[in-house]
């Protein structure tokens, strides 16, 4: 019984973690940059609905805050790709890493002065609520993020697979020059797929900040996600969500069964291993380089 | 305008490209010699003490520049090299190794296990050797408590004096010699770098951070060059890690943190990605910083009646500075002060494009 409550928290934050490393997963198949400020993208996302939503604050309802703080952290990824980023098309990966760094601590910094470095919680309508299914007591938080999390990768398969808009993504990112000939604003396609990751970090951050209390430097939780994003393999979308079940799953059950110490250990373990044995992750798709 | 005629090969491998560039680079380190005797005079050593910390954050920033500014992988993990150092120096000295062999030892064995742990990567592209380091640079602090027996774990682990054949040093009884122990050492380690560069191995690492495929077909093995680069880049970080923790005289499992990797990487771009003067410019800045920003402060707050106390402030402006240097000056404070020099000795004939990269293209690792 023990286990299997074990199992299903970690099955809600693996959902939080598989969905930070989604975003990751989708800028980096489509602009080959790596954003190492996910995880703050995901802790902005859930200040800006704290913003709107909390008493302390403007006080708005909780279901007009949701879709207002998705818009916004998407607007936010879009004008990020088109002030910044773009400006940086052919430099090497190494000085866009650094940048994406010194994002992640402008938005710590710029989420502490606002809203103060003090841990918030969400205030949603159905907070401390919970089901009993035969002796699991699950939190309708938990539920409720595995379930998003099921619809939200639905209707991404989906946008993806039938909508253009979705193909032209998937096209600009396995050719970028075949694309542009073939009459796709690259450019445009480029930072909506920053959008579209900021509203996924946004939805990310909702769950995080309603299931516990977040704070400005939550967003290092983004490494763990980045951890995840590695162990599926760095192109796949399926291969992210499945790292970030096994590093939820892991964390919790490792912290009680495990001596104490390797709970800490065991994500970035894993990353390590997984790098070492299959270097491109379980759903590997790395391959040769032609000249 | 100087125009150098070169007249036999070593010309392009020569210490100094003519000699009015070795006087100054003489009269830099004159003053770096002379420097102690100021503050001897003023009877006050803590600025002194504020500069050896800056000569221990270049040596690491060197270490770093080796790896990011001339073979081009990035390291998001030295602090865990640096941390190395410092715990297998401490307990070198602690079995009773003499100060001068225990040094170079904790280099050398930081840089084996750093390239042990970093050799499978090395086979993959820059994103992964990030990746893997940051987790390592994490990972540093648990470790460091998982191996309390030898490290201290969270009480710490107190840092012996240096002894050199019976001459002690200590960062607080006798900062003099503690900053000449650095400055030597720093030297040094200036020296072997410019050595290595000159060298058939130094110049596959630029090939390498240039283009990997080309370098291949140039018949360079880029295990080899990518794991030696990796090797003198752990060890000089190692060496580094074990100075500042005789600066330090404690250190404890949260001592090298993530964030120390990070400014490390941050130092580099800021001073310059692919100079040895990087480095240095980089240190330099993010030891004024601070100091600025804390002066700034009281400034406004005794002055203006302003009192600005935000938390983070320090981390944000660095961010920011950062920024606008990867955006607006990419090659950093040496890259600027190269520019202003070209300047004016070609005085007339300086073009805005000048420094500007020949070819700007999408550098991808995919098959296209």
């Amino acid at each position: 019984m023990d286990f299997i409550q074990l199992l299903a928290s970690g099955l809600a934050n693996g959902c939080v973690y598989g969905l930070i490393a989604l975003g990751f997963v989708l800028i980096y198949k489509a602009t080959e940059a790596v954003n190492f400020a996910q995880g703050d993208f995901m802790m902005l996302g859930a200040f800006i609905c704290v913003g709107f939503a909390n008493e302390d604050f403007l006080g708005w309802s909780f279901w007009t805050a949701v879709p207002l703080s998705i818009f916004f952290m998407s607007v936010f990824g879009y004008l990020f790709n088109w002030g910044v980023l773009r400006h940086m098309f052919g430099r090497s990966q190494t000085a866009i890493v650094i940048l994406t760094i010194a994002l992640g601590f402008i938005l710590r910094f710029a989420a502490g002065t606002i809203w103060s470095h003090e841990p918030v919680s969400l205030e949603t309508p159905y907070a401390g609520k919970d089901v009993s299914f035969g002796g699991v007591v699950l939190g309708i938080d938990e539920i409720l993020g595995v379930i998003v999390t099921i619809i939200l990768t639905i209707s991404l398969f989906i946008f993806f697979s039938k909508t253009k808009l979705g193909l032209a993504m998937q096209a600009a990112s396995q050719n970028q020059l075949a694309a542009y000939y073939m009459g796709i604003p690259v450019k445009r396609i480029q930072s909506m797929v920053w959008g579209l990751s900021g509203a996924v970090a946004a939805v990310a951050g909702i769950l995080f900040a309603s299931k516990g209390a977040i704070d400005p430097s939550a967003g290092l939780l983004g490494i763990k996600a980045f951890a995840a994003a590695a162990i599926g393999g760095f192109g796949s979308l399926p291969g992210a969500l499945l790292g970030g079940l096994i590093i939820g799953i892991v964390e919790p059950l490792s912290s009680r069964y495990a001596p104490p110490g390797v709970s800490q250990i065991a994500p970035y373990a894993i990353l390590l291993v997984v790098l070492i044995f299959r270097p491109g992750g379980i759903f590997s798709q790395t391959q040769k380089k032609k000249v | 305008m100087r125009f150098v005629f070169k007249t036999s090969y070593d010309a392009d491998i020569n210490w100094f490209k003519h000699k009015t560039q070795a006087f100054w680079y003489f009269v830099l380190f004159a003053l770096m010699l002379a420097l102690p005797l100021y503050f001897y005079f003023l009877s006050d050593a803590y600025l002194l003490g504020e500069i050896t910390s800056v000569m221990i954050f270049a040596i690491a920033a060197m270490g770093l520049m080796l790896l990011t500014g001339h073979t081009g992988l990035p390291s998001l993990g030295h602090a865990t090299f640096m941390a190395m150092g410092c715990y297998l120096n401490v307990i070198y000295l602690n079995l009773g190794v003499p100060w001068l062999l225990s040094f170079v030892l904790a280099g050398a064995t930081a840089g084996a296990v750093g390239t042990l742990i970093a050799l499978p990567v090395l086979r993959l592209h820059g994103v992964y050797l990030a990746l893997a380091t940051l987790a390592m640079s994490i990972l540093t602090g648990d470790f460091i408590v998982i191996l309390e027996p030898w490290t201290g774990g969270i009480s710490g682990l107190a840092v012996p004096d240096i002894s050199i054949f019976g001459w002690e040093v200590n960062k607080y009884a006798n900062p003099y010699r503690f900053y000449y122990v650095v400055l030597i050492i720093a030297i040094v380690i200036i020296m072997a770098y410019r050595n290595v560069l000159r060298t058939p191995l130094g110049r596959s690492f630029t090939a390498v951070r240039d283009s990997e495929i080309s370098a291949q077909a140039m018949g360079i093995n880029l295990t080899v060059t990518k794991s030696s680069s990796f090797f003198l880049s752990a060890t000089t970080a190692g060496l580094a890690g074990a100075l500042f923790g005789h600066s330090a005289g404690y250190v404890t499992n949260e001592t090298f943190d993530v964030v120390m990797s990070i400014t490390l990487l941050m130092m580099i771009v800021i001073g310059g990605l692919g100079f040895i003067h990087g480095a240095f410019f980089g240190a330099v800045v993010f030891g004024i910083i601070p100091v600025a920003i804390a002066n700034g402060r009281s400034l406004l707050s005794t002055s203006f009646d302003i009192n600005i106390n935000i938390p983070g402030l320090e981390n944000g402006m660095f961010a920011v500075i950062l920024i606008a240097f990867i955006l607006f000056e990419p090659m950093g404070l040496y890259g600027r002060w190269l520019k202003i020099r070209t300047y004016f000795e070609l005085f007339p004939f300086y073009r805005k494009d000048m420094f500007r990269r020949q070819k700007a293209y999408l550098k991808t690792e995919r098959v296209q």
